[in-house]
């Protein structure tokens, strides 16, 4: 009776056991062509899902691709936490330079210098993936984003303004802005701290440090992030606290994007990022003019700053298909369609594109005029501690809330770096 | 001797009842904890592999200017987010377990659970409706105090280096005292009537009553609930983290030791994580509450007078 009663529950717990079995193989079999891609563009869920994704499952019908998307301030660790326990899409959004390189040294991306798409992409284009010693590429380039200023054309022209030039002619725009109307002058907070430096000192900071010039300089030792010309980049900067609104300082992101958008702000220093967003949110035609330059300056700077690729998880079981999934990003098909249903986001591939959007066009019209740099933080000078581009964060922010001055904001962002990096000590 | 080694039997009984609890405790608990430990004396290279470094994540963190102004900003930061705690949220627990006991009011059962909301709700959206609630452009606090005559004392208090850790805790406070004023409630509730009839038969006031008869007995509670409170405030982090975000902003004057702790662990933005440094930070959390427990152990429980009631 004991026996029997015993026999039965081994049976039982074997079956279970045996289903479970079942089960895992026959997942693990379904998922043989089903790509996973990490990303931090939550924004773009519906673009990919509805055009890109379709777009090429029309030539490769048998491979399943989700766009698995986290929140921008989260996306960095989530995707550190779900490689560390094997957990990873099999396709994973690249941030440029040092974050990447990073992962591709720990083995977590694959090299991708055998795909044949990768003949699309200069090497300029290239450059914010490859490794030090040049011989890799570990991610697929997509786009760069152009930063610069976006008005709202009806308050404008409601003020009889026109489009700054120069410096001055900036401060005096926003001077008659915030005079003559009940408009913000300059749409921006200092509560989530990213736009204060992204959109503040990486924007216009490029005419006083002479763009790549400058930049390289401070790689090489060259120069000091506490010369005269990062000192000018806060001073100017400082300088915006007046016209950025009532109590800036608890002014979040998606505050400012809404107060744009609603129409009570005049000028918003932006990313080109943003222009499809605000095409969905604002009913006024707006516009953008880049960084206006300090005076007596002839050329502009302007901020073109290779942001996004896509790269291989090292750890997936479907390489082949993501590799023919990368290919096709590097088409001119997918160039066409990521740059027209994500205007503000420019393709980096060498082919022609042919864009819509008046305002997309407008920035991208800068390349001929203006000479393009990256955000100086980005290559190199964040790889130590404390890390620059969370200094730069920190010290945009204390030069907009005035608890620093900009002398001592320079000098502190000098110090972060001799603190560990070689050539500046 | 010999009889109880032959004639009692292996107690499996015991094993069998404790097993899957303590099973749990250790896989999820234990096992992380002591694994946390060891991480945190260990270095981690650029291509991920690990290899012992003693103590040498300590002294950076402790000595390195670059780690220890982070680690003891946050650490105060921490001190004035618990010290705000104890002297704002349990005292009102305190009260309104007081107010809540009294037999003559009514609705208590309404207010009870009105007061204990709060505690049920996600931080994500406590920190969300305030951050609406005190935002100078879309909020209503602006209006409610102009209303009062006190509109001149508005300020964007969650932006600003000086208010914002004061604001976050006040949220924390708002959101929490739930859970001490019910502790007490049920405190005041097993004291028996019999006592405080006494006491009014002698002739004590109502504060005299509160502060001799009801006090002492609810002592062990506050003492609890006050190391409760130590616990959890050095374990805060999702309130920050949704308000102010893992830089805990502006000037790093809200940085406590759970954004700390996260930023050194998963990294930020360009700032890359560190395995090895967040295992670190996490010890010296662990240690810092050990010994805030270890001092409440030996100052004052053990000195805490006891009734049978």
């Amino acid at each position: 009776m004991k026996n029997t009663q015993m026999q039965k529950a081994t049976k039982t717990i074997a079956t279970l056991a045996a289903g479970f079995a079942l089960a895992s193989t026959s997942f693990s079999a379904f998922s043989a062509d089903k790509l996973v891609i990490e990303s931090w563009r939550a924004e773009d869920t519906k673009i990919w899902s509805d055009i890109i994704i379709p777009a090429f499952n029309k030539s490769n019908p048998d491979i399943e691709v989700v766009f698995a998307p986290v929140p921008t301030s989260s996306y960095d660790s989530a995707l550190n936490a779900k490689l560390k326990a094997g957990t990873a899409g099999d396709l994973i959004t690249c941030r440029p330079f040092d974050v990447s390189l990073s992962l591709y040294n720990k083995g977590n991306l694959t090299s991708l210098n055998d795909l044949p798409g990768l003949a699309s992409f200069s090497d300029v284009a290239r450059s914010a993936w490859i490794t030090d010693d040049g011989k890799n590429t570990f991610c697929l380039p997509m786009a760069s984003v152009i930063h610069g200023y976006i008005y709202n054309k009806e308050i404008f022209k409601e003020l009889k303004l026109e489009v700054p030039k120069t410096e001055s002619d900036f401060f005096k725009v926003l001077a008659t802005i915030k005079s003559e109307s009940r408009y913000t002058p300059l749409v921006m907070g200092t509560a989530d701290q990213w736009e204060a430096a992204t959109m503040g000192y990486q924007n216009f900071g490029p005419n006083y440090w002479k763009g790549e010039q400058g930049r390289k300089n401070v790689i090489s030792g060259q120069e000091k992030l506490s010369d005269s010309q990062y000192v000018k980049t806060f001073e100017h900067l400082a300088k915006w606290a007046p016209y950025m609104g009532r109590s800036y300082q608890s002014q979040k992101y998606s505050d400012s994007q809404n107060l744009f958008t609603l129409g009570r702000g005049a000028i918003y220093p932006a990313g080109s990022w943003e222009i499809n967003g605000f095409n969905a949110q604002a009913d006024f035609e707006f516009g953008a003019f880049y960084p206006p330059v300090p005076e007596g300056q002839d050329t502009c700077y302007i901020s073109d700053h290779t942001d996004i690729a896509m790269g291989l998880n090292a750890n997936s079981k479907n390489k082949k298909s993501a590799k023919v999934f990368l290919n096709w990003m590097a088409s001119s098909e997918f160039a066409e369609l990521y740059s027209n249903q994500l205007p503000g986001f420019f393709s980096l591939s060498k082919h022609a594109i042919d864009l819509k959007d008046p305002v997309a066009q407008e920035f991208l019209s800068w390349r001929g005029q203006c000479k393009q740099t990256i955000r100086n933080s980005y290559q190199i000078l964040s790889r130590g501690e404390p890390n620059l581009e969370n200094v730069l964060w920190n010290t945009s922010v204390g030069v907009l809330n005035g608890t620093m001055t900009p002398k001592e904001a320079a000098d502190k962002t000098q110090a972060s770096l001799v603190n560990w990096y070689k050539p500046q000590q | 001797m010999t009889k109880t080694s032959a004639g009692k039997p292996f107690p499996w009984h015991i094993l069998f009842f404790l097993g899957p609890g303590l099973l749990i405790y250790f896989s999820v608990s234990v096992y992380p904890l002591l694994d946390t430990l060891r991480l945190s004396f260990f270095h981690e290279s650029s291509d991920g592999s690990l290899a012992f470094a003693g103590l040498a994540n300590f002294t950076k963190l402790l000595f390195d200017v670059v780690w220890s102004e982070p680690f003891w900003n946050a650490t105060w930061n921490n001190l004035v987010f618990f010290f705000i705690h104890m002297l704002v949220q349990n005292p009102i627990g305190l009260l309104l377990a007081v107010l809540l006991s009294s037999p003559k009011l009514r609705l208590s059962g309404t207010y009870r659970t009105l007061i204990f909301m709060p505690t049920m709700l996600s931080v994500v959206i406590i920190g969300f409706v305030w951050q609406l609630l005190l935002s100078p452009l879309w909020g209503i606090t602006e209006n409610f105090m102009w209303n009062l005559g006190l509109e001149d004392y508005f300020d964007a208090w969650l932006g600003k280096e000086s208010s914002a850790l004061v604001t976050l805790a006040f949220i924390s406070v708002w959101q929490f005292v739930g859970i001490p004023m019910m502790l007490i409630y049920a405190a005041l509730l097993s004291i028996p009537d019999e006592l405080s009839d006494a006491s009014v038969v002698d002739g004590a006031n109502p504060w005299q009553a509160f502060f001799y008869i009801k006090l002492p007995l609810i002592l062990p509670t506050i003492g609890m609930v006050s190391i409760l409170t130590f616990v959890a405030n050095f374990n805060a982090f999702e309130l920050v983290y949704t308000i102010k975000g893992a830089l805990a902003g502006p000037n790093y004057s809200t940085d406590i030791m759970g954004t700390l702790f996260y930023r050194t662990f998963f990294g930020f933005q360009l700032q890359e994580g560190s395995l090895t440094m967040g295992a670190a930070v996490a010890t010296l959390m662990f240690l810092v509450i050990l010994l805030g427990v270890a001092l409440y152990l030996f100052f004052f429980q053990r000195r805490i007078k006891r009734f049978q009631l």
